[in-house]
């Protein structure tokens, strides 16, 4: 890992970090715990890579842990803006969680763990990606709420990339994926603060 | 010039020596931050400064001899030869001693602290323990803490219990840092014929006691902090962090690596040091 990717990731993790101690605190209970354990996983796995490297991704455990940054955004965003919304989508959430912690610690033959890690990753990365533009465009909230979004899509790459490379069928190269994560991780956490800044 | 000086850098352990001292700034700054007195600052980072890199110098006297068996510290410059012992004890004596002096001159409590911090790591756990016993390390961990009971003692002007309970989080703390490295280094210490956890009680109980030494210092930290008063948003991200911690050592215990192992020894030094920093800023 090179001297750039360790401060790109610092600067991450010090974004994870402000975020958690200021910028979530005009939320009520659960939006906060949701959003500080997303970025609380961005947190601490900036502090991981710079520790350990890029070794640390080929950790069983990563695509769970990663899981937990799209679901809890996800969570957080629907019981702030969809109150309609908030017990089906907590429900959701929770039984998504177990069914990818499930699919992901034991032997399942198939395309069983695959399906409900994409259904599950899919549906937490699409409502952060367009719940925050919608309501920009609808002027129910500040339009840069809109990078909350864009955050969101970037989180979509990172998660593919990610995703891809360990099944063994990557999108990019393995040095080219590992190139490009510690400035996406940057930018995508940049774009959660600036959003949630103003949302 | 450089090439001269650097053998005595390498004697102070520069990055433990910064981490120590950086307790004993945040002990400080939790009783009087914002700082408004700038001499006292410079007062306290120099007098912690000068006695933590003496006791390292002390320490690296009197382990020269197994220094010289371990692969990992055979190239520290007592043991090579670059530098000769008695012009290491001189260089560590005074160092201790004007540490020692300057900080009584600034407040005799704070003095007694320091004085006790380097007795503690010199005589009794390098000395005394270290080869007779794996529990050495305890008093090892006690004189770990000493910096930010100074820190704390002096802003505060006493003893009290945050001013404890963050020194029992350091003392929890070195057996995470210390143990991860002992098991790391197995085989050297070995070969020096030190004690250490792993080899007294093997690895799988040595990892058990990083686990709960663990968890005990992020309850420290957690209630040192609640009682400083740090805000809500600060206090979250001491939590993650120490989630962070207690994952890894979970880990550590349930699916043992190499990796895990020294990721959680770079872990626990990063979570020490933003703990500090969470402390003052």
């Amino acid at each position: 890992m090179s001297v750039l990717d360790r401060i790109l990731l610092l600067v991450t993790s010090l974004l994870a970090a402000y975020q958690i101690a200021f910028g979530i605190d005009g939320s009520s209970t659960l939006p906060v715990i949701a959003y500080t354990i997303s970025f609380g996983v961005l947190l601490v796995a900036g502090l991981l890579l710079i520790s350990l490297g890029f070794d640390v991704l080929e950790a069983p455990a990563v695509v769970i842990i990663f899981t937990l940054i799209p679901i809890s955004l996800a969570t957080g965003l629907v019981w702030e803006y969809l109150a309609s919304f908030r017990v089906i989508y907590l429900v959701y959430a929770l039984i998504g969680l177990v069914a990818i912690i499930v699919t992901r610690s034991f032997p399942i033959p198939g395309k069983l763990p695959t399906i409900v890690l994409a259904l599950i990753h899919g549906v937490a990365g699409m409502t952060i990606f367009l719940l925050p533009i919608i309501f920009a465009i609808m002027d129910k909230t500040e339009p840069r709420f809109a990078f909350v979004g864009i955050g969101g899509a970037l989180i979509g790459v990172g998660g593919m990339l990610l995703a891809f490379l360990k099944t063994g069928k990557p999108i990019l190269s393995q040095k080219l994926t590992l190139t490009v994560l510690p400035g996406l991780l940057l930018v995508m956490t940049l774009c959660f603060v600036i959003g949630f800044k103003v949302g | 010039m450089f090439t001269k000086l650097r053998p005595y850098w390498s004697l102070i352990k520069s990055l433990q020596t910064g981490l120590l001292l950086s307790t004993g700034l945040a002990g400080y700054m939790s009783a009087r931050c914002p700082v408004f007195n700038l001499g006292t600052m410079v007062g306290l980072g120099a007098s912690l400064a000068l006695s933590i890199s003496g006791s390292t110098i002390l320490n690296m006297w009197w382990d020269r001899d197994i220094d010289a068996r371990m692969t990992r510290t055979k190239k520290r410059p007592l043991a090579s030869g670059q530098i000769a012992p008695n012009e290491a004890l001189r260089l560590g004596l005074l160092l201790s001693l004007s540490g020692v002096g300057l900080a009584v001159a600034m407040d005799a409590l704070y003095g007694l602290i320091i004085f006790a911090g380097i007795f503690f790591d010199v005589v009794i756990y390098s000395m005394w323990l270290k080869r007779r016993t794996a529990w050495g390390i305890i008093w090892g961990g006690i004189s770990g803490g000493m910096p930010i009971l100074a820190g704390r003692v002096l802003g505060y002007g006493g003893f009290d219990w945050i001013g404890i309970t963050l020194a029992l989080g350091i003392l929890f703390w070195i057996p995470t840092h210390i143990l991860t490295f002992s098991m790391k280094y197995f085989d050297d210490y070995k070969a020096a014929g030190i004690p250490t956890f792993p080899s007294t009680y093997g690895f799988h109980m040595t990892r058990i006691t990083i686990a709960v030494s663990s968890v005990l210092a992020s309850l420290a930290m957690g209630f040192a902090s609640y009682g400083i008063g740090m805000t809500i948003g600060y206090l979250r991200v001491l939590i993650v962090l120490s989630i962070g911690l207690l994952s890894l050592a979970a880990v550590s215990v349930f699916k043992p690596t190499e990796r895990t192992n020294f990721g959680l020894f770079k872990y626990a030094s990063l979570y020490m040091l933003s703990s500090m920093i969470l402390m003052v800023v």
